[in-house]
């Protein structure tokens, strides 16, 4: 009985780890030359080495090295300055050679770090800073693609042959939402380096994570596998849910299998995998048809053609989202809150660096206010409409010399979806859309205002309730949205003052 | 015509003494009369016509490709050739029609040579006799039924009429030596000037040396692998078959070089070699490896190898013992490494993009058991089975890591001689003449393989070039061959060297009275 009063305690700690398959973004596989469109037609993106017809070489891709060192300096890892290819061994009916050439004893890069940001918007609401470390990075082949049903099996070896890296993290995640942050981060550093799409819709990335609760300070627990998910949001669903499955069952007593698993996304459950490979031996071997690669990683190393140049990538390395976040905040005065959010979105990120580089002095944070809001908004709703940077710039400028409000930014942000015919600034112009700042007109849409709530006037005057704020929004609205609200708060401050408490 | 060299048939080609079509028919006639003989496994009469046809027509404008154009070649049938049955002398290629060729055959063909046919080999190259092929053994051209003389030679032996044998005897053949038999019988009958075999462990060097031809095994990595079939990737090479060393180097000539689909091949450009008609012979240094006599050794083979030692001696050549300490463990090493890569390349065989395919429906499992046992024979099912257990998880180190570790030692043996001022090693090609079908068939394939690759393997571990020549002529009549080894990319002296031997021992040319 005390084994089960111990698993009752609520104070399972969780332990993930991730392994995620990136295909690398390039115009043919990584060992022939047939292409890589996701698109093409079944089996039409087929070189006689990815159906393994006898006596085909192995002819290393460069481009795809190039992209995975590229990747692992982003993500601070050592090279060795020679890796080597293996063959692991399985029979699969979309794995056309039998076996699957990979890194396995040496790979590409080891020991690398992603520090990301997990954030989380919603009523839990999270935002702290986190490290996962990085075991290594190969280069390795994708299989073919089965497609079953009752009658029979097909095979799409379009994808046989597909440049993947694969990203084995250590296991210090402890949840869902960590996972999905760092898949969203890896994303984002991905698709800066241009070394992945990672378009999971397409499986350009595929995630497996490594799920594991144990009790603080006993060993770890045995983990499950769930293979191949498919989305950053099914990436937290799908651990969290696992996590509680393991944890319901060790509150029942029950034991937890080591086992692979799916996602159905559906159903919302973590399921076992039929198990096609249970425990396989994959009789690895060296690959006798690719030399080992060599990288040049320091100057005192001669450059020889069939190297790929460490040093050379390294000058090509882009600014990296952690720091563009820290260079926004120090540089632009955002917050850490809307520096992630910022970077997070691929459009409006750009949309940001292109308005600030335009115009040096631009209100950063009004920028980044209707870009987040409004813009976001706007993308949200109709998928890819996207405004133009100029017209952007346009109405942050306005708004910052009170020439427009945030209301009438929206309006004239609505009126450019519909049409790109004019620029932000003839909108205003056109419609007549600045601000009303005369002291005229504003006196005049306060004196409407009081009309119209005799009563609220009255008991303001009597010190009974304050009616400042609803003659205010009184005045917004009889003056269309246009009347500068700072002074139209003057204007009633002064010429009706509240005597009450 | 058909047994002189290319040299003199590419001067009557040229000067139209002679054209391409004749010289085709010619040898398609020759194939047709020594078929008994089972060097081809496809005859590609059409293609051949269509390639002479063109080098006629190239010749006639002027216009020859060289001293190859218009050359009858025959290749091993497990290089791919584009269109043509590619079989491995195996049932699970016995349809396969590749649609590529492989990049020697396309550098031959580029030469402007015609193509005549496919030759016989043991399944997959696994052998060491071309007795394992589906379509039958080839027999060798010595000492066969078919009537021949014997040029120039004081050797006792007398063409031999069909009718003088018995049944019993008929069946009692000389085996041709493998894998590359087919191709080896094709270059000694006339049936080609030359032809491509593979040399894994010694398939091009032992069936040339049984059939009393010159076999070349070039360094690794100097002719592309690119559509040869593998054994062993890491020792497979193209080999070359001719009639003499100066054909075997034209060949070389037009085949070697890097090859952007074959990234094991160096990358640096090819020179052609071009044959000094006398080297120095003073200059030379012979070593003679102790360690390849073995109580296996027949007292023939060993007289001619000392023979030959000396002839290199008296032509002021120093000959001295050196120790290749390692060469015993060379062939256990070498059966390891052999068995694993055969279990690795032959998983692709699955029966579903090419090759045969079983009927079993009830699963993907099945139907690949089905295919593999139907499709392989038994040689090559044990050694995918042993393959596959050596690499095994818990025996990796205790075999495949092992072996590569011997092969170091043995690679590093060769290297330690050629530090000591060692040009060109002399050992005996295989232990005997030619055993008999009877004879040979009475051991396994693995016990076959173990003796006939003795004095040939350790060049494929070490990558190093290695030639055979034939020395001269067996108490039975049959051809005794010797070998010489080279360091890497030592072609040019080897062949050198195996040119002036050649001349020197002038060994006896058979020919065929059909």
């Amino acid at each position: 009985m005390s084994q089960f009063s111990i698993l009752l305690s609520s104070d399972w700690k969780p332990v993930v780890g991730l392994e995620i398959h990136a295909q690398i973004k390039s115009a043919s596989k990584l060992f022939s030359g047939a292409g890589t469109d996701f698109y093409t037609p079944t089996n039409r993106s087929v070189a006689l080495l990815d159906a393994a017809l006898p006596g085909t070489l192995p002819v290393l891709n460069r481009r795809c090295v190039e992209a995975g060192v590229l990747t692992a300096l982003a993500l601070s890892c050592d090279l060795n300055q020679v890796s080597t290819f293996d063959r692991k061994h399985y029979f699969y009916s979309d794995l056309p050679a039998g076996y699957q050439i990979t890194q396995q004893r040496s790979p590409l890069a080891r020991n690398g770090l992603l520090k990301f940001v997990v954030y989380k918007g919603g009523k839990d609401s999270r935002l702290y800073d986190k490290t996962s470390y990085i075991h290594q990075i190969q280069l390795e082949q994708d299989s073919g693609r089965s497609l079953h049903d009752d009658e029979r099996s097909l095979v799409d070896l379009n994808r046989a042959g597909l440049p993947l890296m694969e990203l084995v993290f250590k296991p210090d995640l402890s949840d869902g939402e960590e996972a999905a942050s760092l898949v969203k981060e890896l994303c984002l550093i991905l698709t800066r380096l241009g070394t992945c799409s990672c378009k999971m819709e397409e499986g350009a990335l595929r995630v497996d994570a490594n799920v594991s609760v144990h009790k603080e300070g006993m060993p770890l627990g045995v983990r499950t596998e769930i293979k191949n998910i498919g989305s950053i949001r099914a990436v937290a669903n799908a651990i969290d849910f696992e996590i509680s499955r393991q944890i319901q069952s060790l509150n029942k007593g029950k034991q937890i299998v080591n086992e692979t698993r799916s996602w159905d996304a559906q159903s919302s459950k973590t399921v076992p995998m039929r198990d096609k490979e249970e425990k396989q031996d994959y009789r690895y071997m060296p690959e006798p048809n690719l030399p080992p690669l060599h990288l040049r990683v320091n100057s005192s190393q001669a450059m020889d053609a069939n190297m790929v140049d460490v040093l050379n990538l390294q000058n090509k390395l882009p600014e990296l989202p952690n720091e563009l976040r820290q260079r926004f905040q120090n540089d632009f005065n955002l917050s850490r809150l809307q520096a992630v959010r910022l970077v997070n979105e691929d459009v409006l990120l750009s949309q940001f660096v292109e308005a600030m580089e335009e115009k040096k002095d631009r209100n950063a944070i009004i920028l980044t206010d209707l870009l987040l809001n409004d813009v976001l908004a706007h993308l949200n709703e109709r998928g890819n409409e996207c405004f133009k940077v100029k017209d952007l710039g346009e109405i942050t400028d306005m708004m910052h010399s009170g020439k427009i409000n945030k209301s009438i930014a929206r309006n004239i942000l609505k009126e450019l979806s519909v049409s790109s015919a004019l620029t932000a600034e003839q909108i205003v112009k056109e419609r007549g859309w600045t601000l009303i700042t005369d002291s005229k007109e504003i006196e005049s849409f306060c004196h409407l205002a009081m009309k119209e709530y005799d009563r609220v006037v009255k008991k303001h005057q009597a010190g009974k309730a304050n009616g400042w704020k609803t003659l205010e929004s009184k005045a917004w609205q009889i003056s269309e949205s246009r009347a500068d609200m700072e002074l139209v708060k003057e204007w009633f401050r002064k010429h009706l003052p509240y005597k009450g408490k | 015509m058909l047994s002189s060299s290319i040299k003199s048939v590419a001067k009557q080609l040229k000067s139209s003494t002679l054209s391409a079509s004749e010289l085709c028919e010619a040898t398609l006639k020759q194939i047709d009369r020594t078929k008994s003989l089972n060097a081809f496994i496809t005859v590609t009469h059409d293609t051949a016509r269509e390639h002479a046809k063109q080098s006629d027509e190239r010749l006639s404008r002027g216009e020859s490709k060289g001293e190859l154009d218009g050359i009858p070649v025959a290749i091993k049938d497990n290089f791919c050739t584009q269109g043509i049955l590619t079989s491995c002398g195996s049932h699970m290629l016995s349809n396969f029609i590749p649609p590529y060729d492989a990049t020697v055959v396309s550098r031959l063909r580029d030469a402007g040579t015609v193509m005549v046919g496919k030759c016989n080999l043991d399944e997959f190259a696994m052998g060491s006799g071309t007795v394992d092929s589906i379509y039958g053994p080839t027999q060798n051209v010595w000492g066969s039924d078919l009537p021949y003389e014997v040029a120039g030679s004081t050797a006792k032996h007398k063409s031999v009429s069909k009718k003088a044998y018995s049944k019993s005897q008929q069946e009692d053949w000389h085996i041709a030596g493998g894998s590359s038999g087919g191709s080896a019988v094709a270059v000694a009958t006339g049936a080609c000037f030359a032809a491509l075999g593979s040399d894994t462990g010694g398939s091009t060097r032992n069936p040339a040396a049984y059939c009393g031809v010159v076999g070349l095994k070039p360094s690794y990595g100097l002719v592309s692998r690119h559509g040869l079939i593998p054994l062993v990737n890491s020792l497979d090479v193209p080999g070359i078959i001719a009639r003499s060393v100066e054909d075997v180097t034209l060949i070389l000539n037009t085949i070697a070089g890097p090859d952007v689909n074959d990234s094991t091949t160096v990358k640096r450009p090819y020179e052609a070699i071009s044959l000094k008609d006398t080297i120095n012979t003073r200059a030379l240094r012979i070593g003679i490896p102790k360690e390849y006599h073995c109580s296996a050794m027949s007292t023939e083979v060993q007289d001619i190898w000392k023979r030959t030692a000396s002839i290199f001696e008296e032509s002021g050549a120093t000959v001295t013992e050196v120790s290749l300490p390692h060469t015993s463990s060379s062939i256990a090493c070498y059966s390891v490494l052999n068995q694993c890569e055969v279990a690795s390349n032959m998983a692709r065989y699955d029966g579903l993009r090419f090759g045969i395919r079983g009927n079993e429906t009830r699963s993907t499992e099945q139907l690949f058991a089905e295919t593999r046992s139907k499709g392989f024979n038994e040689v090559v099912r044990s050694r995918i089975l042993s393959g596959n257990y050596f690499l095994l998880k818990q025996n990796y180190e205790k075999y495949f890591v092992k072996a590569l570790k011997v092969r170091r030692l043995i690679k590093e043996d060769f290297d330690a001689v050629w530090n000591n001022n060692i040009d060109l090693l002399l050992t005996p090609t295989t232990l005997s003449q030619a055993p008999r079908f009877q004879e040979f068939t009475q051991h396994d394939n693995q016990t076959q393989c173990v003796t006939q690759d003795y004095c040939t393997q350790p060049a494929n571990m070490a990558g190093i070039p290695a030639i055979t020549l034939p020395i001269s002529l067996s108490q039975e009549g049959l051809p005794l061959s010797l070998q010489l080894m080279a360091p890497m990319f030592k072609e040019r002296t080897l062949l050198e060297a195996a040119l002036w031997l050649q001349q020197a021992i002038s060994f006896p040319k058979l020919k065929l009275q059909i």
